[in-house]
This record gives structure tokens, C-alpha cells and sequence, in this order.
């Protein structure tokens, strides 16, 4: 394989696996307008579940599942936390990240578990259709994108999945229509979480391990994702169009990284890069308006 | 009194409202209201600000509760402690400003699915399909603004007009039993304000839903509705009958009011408005 196909393979590898983080974080920043932070912790959540099933004989495809469940749990507690408790959703994202970084260390005894000598999910579905390497991490990563895909693409449509789309555009009038958007924040945020957990187990499934520190920046990440792939799809607003958004975004994402990676960078530098993306990124905008002289409104805060 | 021979919609006993209670702002926004809304009525409020207008209003779709000892009957039930969204299921309501009534980013067709579950139970079932699209585009051509053909719209692309008449669609298509219009033409241009109130007479009376309408405007307060309340400090001090109604002119309601609140009439607004109607 030649270096130009072997960096797209890799990215696109990626960006199926950590497009499920991107549209998590697209579902509680952009759909419900909740920033929610605590994917940082539930990304090695997924990951420490599933490792640790694993390890402990459980079926692969069992534990990756059970590492959703976890996910989606997480994402209740801090739905419950600004629902109610009332504590602000940017501090209730914060408290779960926080605190779930202690839970990791508890569920995996340790701060990383190896994964190598164990067969994993991948190993499993390559078995099956005798595929291996990048080919097969391609293959099942592209079965559980699709699989989530359809089903939110699906979901979102329902009534239930409309009403938690107006719940971040319009909350007062949800609430006067009838629906407890309550519920919804809970839904979306345990939903956003799900799917981030099981990012989480799938890459320490085929990276061969889990680290409790591998999901700090992943929010940065996943919102540079998003960001770069409303840029290239034009600020897409229908369903199908957003969840391609962030697979789309995230590919062009993970291929910048890696290219970054091949010209010298090194793996440290990553979460740095990641930052000064988003920066110029949300930056570069205002700047522009302030040159041509336009008004801009103060800075929110929020 | 109106319609006593009919069924009440809505009952307010001894309601009693009051902010910040114990601080130097406390406000005592409603006292001792009593209101029977009959089936079919259709009420105009008026009163200055500060009046407790907005806060009646709220409390009957249950933004907030009341003061205890205060009861809010809807159909006899009593929904005093209920949340804002099991209200909904009686209670609609349409704002001043159409972009709280809409929700932007959605489409028409999405917006009046949304509306069109009032106070049902919403399920993993595909929100929109043909049956639902056409019974939309029929709630549409009624009110003639050709919404009907750009129901795959953006609804934060439609001007106020349109935002609001769609807002008014969507307080409707469910029939709820009581319909709540807050200043609802307040922001609109004059010729919208008046297609959208015409659109909201005719919408009234097709459904014959009860109506309570909070307005600014005197004269419209006396032309629209089979009843009239007068707020004032957060009590009703008046409550005319259609054919007390009809027998007054504006300047009648504010010696009326001028009367009823025993005080000087100073409030700006209020006589802004009656000016307006008057010219």
C-alpha cells in the first residue's frame, strides 16, 4: 500500500469510529444546545467497560454493548444534574468528567489494561468474513457507523426524536406544546453519552488497550470535527445531512492529523493542534467582521 | 353576565400571585382573582402595565402556580399543581413575539407536527407522514398566506406575519379547549396585526374554543369577543357582557376605567392606545 492510501485508510478508519463521538457531541451542543462535557470521561468509560469484560471472559460483542449501557447511564447523571438538580449544564458536564475520571480508575483497578492477548470484537468479525488488519478495522467500524446511522437517522424523524430537536431550538414552546423537555434533556444527553462510550470500547478494542487518559481533549476534538465538516457541507440542517456532516468532518479531521503526524509532529502535539483548530476556526470570523468594520455583539458567555 | 347557561371552561378561585416575596421588590402581581370562563366565550383583556395580565395568563397554562388557597379548574379538573406541559394538553397559548411561539431551525411541516401532539404521548413513530402533511396543508390554505406550498421551509426564513399566523395554526390544530393570546398583534405591522387578528376571529369561531385575549388596544378590546375584563394592580375591576360591551365606546371604558379604579388615569400606555383608536 502506498503512503497517499494507506494515510486515507487510516483516516477513514477514524472517522467512522470517532464520527460516532462527533454526532454524540452534536447532539447535546448543537441539537439541545447542552455542553455538555463530560464525554471526556465517558469516551475511556466505554473503553474501561468493555476492557474489563472482556478480560473477564464476557463476549466482545456482549461488553461493547454493556459499554453503551455504561455511557448511557453517565449521560443520565448529568441530564439529572441539570434537570434536577439544576446545576448549569456546562458545570453538570464538568462535575461527571471530573468525577468519572475516579470511576475509570475503579472500574479498570489500574490506569490501563491490556487488551492484546484477548480476542476482541474485530477479531470476531474478521473471523466471520476472513478479513484482517486495517481492511478489517475498516470493515466493522463501517458495519457499527452504518448501523448507528440508520438508526438515528431514523430516531430523529419519530416524534419523540422531533420534539428533542425543538427542545434545544425553542424549550418554551416544547413545554407549551405538551412535552416534558426534561425527558428530552435526558434523553439526549444519555443517548450522546451511549454512543461516545461505544466509540470508547471500540477503539481500545482494536488499539489493544485502554487508558484512563485517553479521553481528555476528546470534546475539542469532536467540536473541531463538527466544525470543520459544517464548513465543507455548508451548514447542512436536515437530518441526513448532519449525521453525514460528522463522519464527513471528522474524516477531514483525523486525515489532517494524520498527515500532521507524518510531516514530523509528534502524538503530544496532537490535543494542542486540535485546540488552535477550533480557535481559528470560531476565531477567524469575528476577526474578519472587525476588519471590514462591521459591528460585532459583545462576547456571550455562554 | 355571559353565558351563565353554559358549561365553564375555566375556573380561577381566589387567586393570588406574589414575586419576591420579602425583598424590597415584592410584588404582589395578582390578589384575589375570580374568573369563570364559560365554553365558547371569548374574553378581551385589558389593563395597564403591571396590571397582572401576563401573569393571569401564565398561571392558567401553568408557567407557574399560584399562591396557596388559590385553584385553577380547567373542565372542573383542578390542574393547580400540574406542570406546564400537562396543562398544554387544554391550554394553548400564542406570544407577542412570533419567535417564541416557532421553533426556527425546524421546518412548517415539522413545527406543526410538533404542535399537532399537543398533549398526547409522543412515540418512536415517524412524526410526519401523508396523512398528518395533508391535514397540515389544510390547516394551511384556511388561512391563506400560501404556507401550504413551502411546507419544507425553514421557519426562521418566514417574516413576523407569517411566523405568527403559523404560530396561530399551531395553537389551534389540536383544538385545545382554551387558547391564550398574549398581545399576540402587539409586534406585528398594522396591516399584519389586522390579518392576523382577522385570522385569529375566524380561527375562534370556527372552532368555538374559549379565548381569553390580552390587548394593549381599547378599541380593539371593545370590537372583538363576547366579554370584557378590566385589570388593574392585579384585580378584575371590571367584567362587561356582550351587550354591555357593545353599548360603550372608548372613551366610555376609560371613565369606565377612570371609575372602577377609583384613581387618576395616568398610564401612558393606555392612553397611547386609545389615542391610536381614536384616530
Amino acid at each position: 500500500m502506498d503512503i497517499i492510501s494507506g494515510i486515507l485508510a487510516i483516516s477513514l478508519y477514524e472517522g467512522l469510529i470517532y464520527g460516532l463521538v462527533a454526532i454524540g457531541v452534536y447532539l447535546t451542543f448543537r441539537v439541545l444546545g447542552f455542553p455538555d462535557l463530560g464525554v471526556d470521561a465517558t469516551f475511556p468509560m466505554g473503553g474501561a467497560t468493555a476492557a474489563v469484560l472482556i478480560v473477564g471472559g464476557v463476549n466482545p460483542f456482549l461488553a461493547t454493548a454493556a459499554a453503551f449501557g455504561v455511557g448511557f447511564v453517565a449521560g443520565c447523571i448529568t441530564g439529572l444534574l441539570n434537570t434536577a438538580l439544576r446545576i448549569s449544564a456546562l458545570l453538570s458536564g464538568i462535575l461527571i468528567m471530573v468525577g468519572g475520571y475516579s470511576v475509570n480508575l475503579r472500574i479498570m483497578g489500574g490506569a490501563n489494561i491490556p487488551l492484546l492477548r484477548n480476542v476482541s470484537s474485530f477479531d470476531l468479525f474478521g473471523e466471520f468474513l476472513g478479513l484482517q488488519g486495517l481492511t478489517l478495522s475498516i470493515a466493522f467500524a463501517g458495519v457499527v457507523a452504518l448501523f448507528i446511522f440508520l438508526v438515528l437517522n431514523w430516531f430523529l424523524r419519530t416524534e419523540i426524536g422531533l420534539s428533542l430537536r425543538a427542545s434545544g431550538d425553542n424549550e418554551k414552546m416544547v413545554r407549551s406544546l405538551g412535552a416534558d423537555t426534561n425527558k428530552n434533556i435526558l434523553i439526549g444527553c444519555a443517548l450522546s453519552n451511549g454512543l461516545v462510550a461505544l466509540a470508547g470500547a471500540l477503539v481500545a478494542q482494536n488499539q489493544g488497550f485502554c487508558d484512563v487518559g485517553m479521553g481528555i481533549g476528546i470534546i475539542v476534538m469532536a467540536l473541531a470535527a463538527i466544525i470543520i465538516g459544517e464548513g465543507l457541507l455548508g451548514n447542512p440542517k436536515g437530518i441526513t445531512a448532519i449525521l453525514l456532516c460528522c463522519f464527513v468532518g471528522t474524516f477531514a479531521y483525523r486525515l489532517f492529523i494524520t498527515i500532521a503526524l507524518r510531516v514530523g509532529l509528534e502524538p503530544g502535539d496532537l490535543k494542542l493542534i486540535s485546540s488552535v483548530l477550533v480557535i481559528v476556526v470560531l476565531g477567524i470570523p469575528y476577526l474578519r467582521k472587525r476588519l471590514r468594520g462591521e459591528w460585532v455583539p459583545p462576547a456571550s458567555r455562554m | 353576565m355571559s353565558g351563565l347557561e353554559g358549561k365553564s371552561t375555566l375556573e380561577l378561585k381566589d387567586i393570588q400571585k406574589v414575586f419576591n416575596r420579602n425583598t424590597v421588590d415584592e410584588v404582589n402581581a395578582l390578589n384575589e382573582v375570580n374568573l369563570q370562563v364559560n365554553e365558547r366565550d371569548f374574553v378581551t383583556i385589558i389593563g395597564s402595565n403591571g396590571a397582572g395580565k401576563s401573569s393571569l395568563l401564565n398561571i392558567v397554562a401553568g408557567v407557574f402556580p399560584p399562591e396557596r388557597g388559590g385553584k385553577v379548574l380547567i373542565h372542573g379538573h383542578d390542574v393547580t399543581r400540574m406542570e406546564e406541559f400537562k396543562h398544554a394538553r387544554y391550554v394553548a397559548r400564542v406570544w407577542q413575539e412570533p419567535e417564541v411561539g416557532t421553533a426556527a431551525n425546524l421546518t412548517i411541516e415539522e413545527n406543526l407536527s410538533l404542535a399537532l401532539l399537543r398533549g398526547w404521548r409522543r412515540g418512536p413513530r415517524i412524526a410526519i407522514n401523508k396523512k398528518r402533511r395533508n391535514q397540515f396543508a389544510e390547516a394551511l390554505s384556511q388561512i391563506g398566506l400560501g404556507l401550504e406550498d413551502r411546507m419544507g421551509t425553514q421557519v426562521g426564513t418566514l417574516s413576523g406575519g407569517q411566523r405568527q399566523a403559523l404560530a396561530l395554526v399551531m395553537a389551534t390544530i389540536s383544538t385545545p379547549s382554551i387558547l391564550l393570546l398574549d398581545e399576540h398583534i402587539a409586534t406585528l405591522d398594522p396591516n399584519t396585526a389586522q390579518v392576523v387578528l382577522e385570522l385569529t376571529d375566524m380561527i375562534v369561531k370556527r372552532d368555538q374554543m374559549s379565548t381569553l385575549m390580552v390587548t394593549h388596544n381599547m378599541d380593539l378590546a371593545l370590537r372583538y369577543g363576547n366579554r370584557l375584563v378590566m385589570m388593574h394592580k392585579g384585580k378584575i375591576i371590571l367584567d362587561l357582557s356582550e351587550s354591555e360591551k357593545n353599548r360603550l365606546s372608548v372613551s366610555d371604558l376609560v371613565s369606565a376605567f377612570t371609575r372602577a379604579a377609583g384613581e387618576e388615569f395616568t398610564d401612558d400606555n393606555v392612553l397611547l392606545s386609545d389615542a391610536e383608536s381614536a384616530t
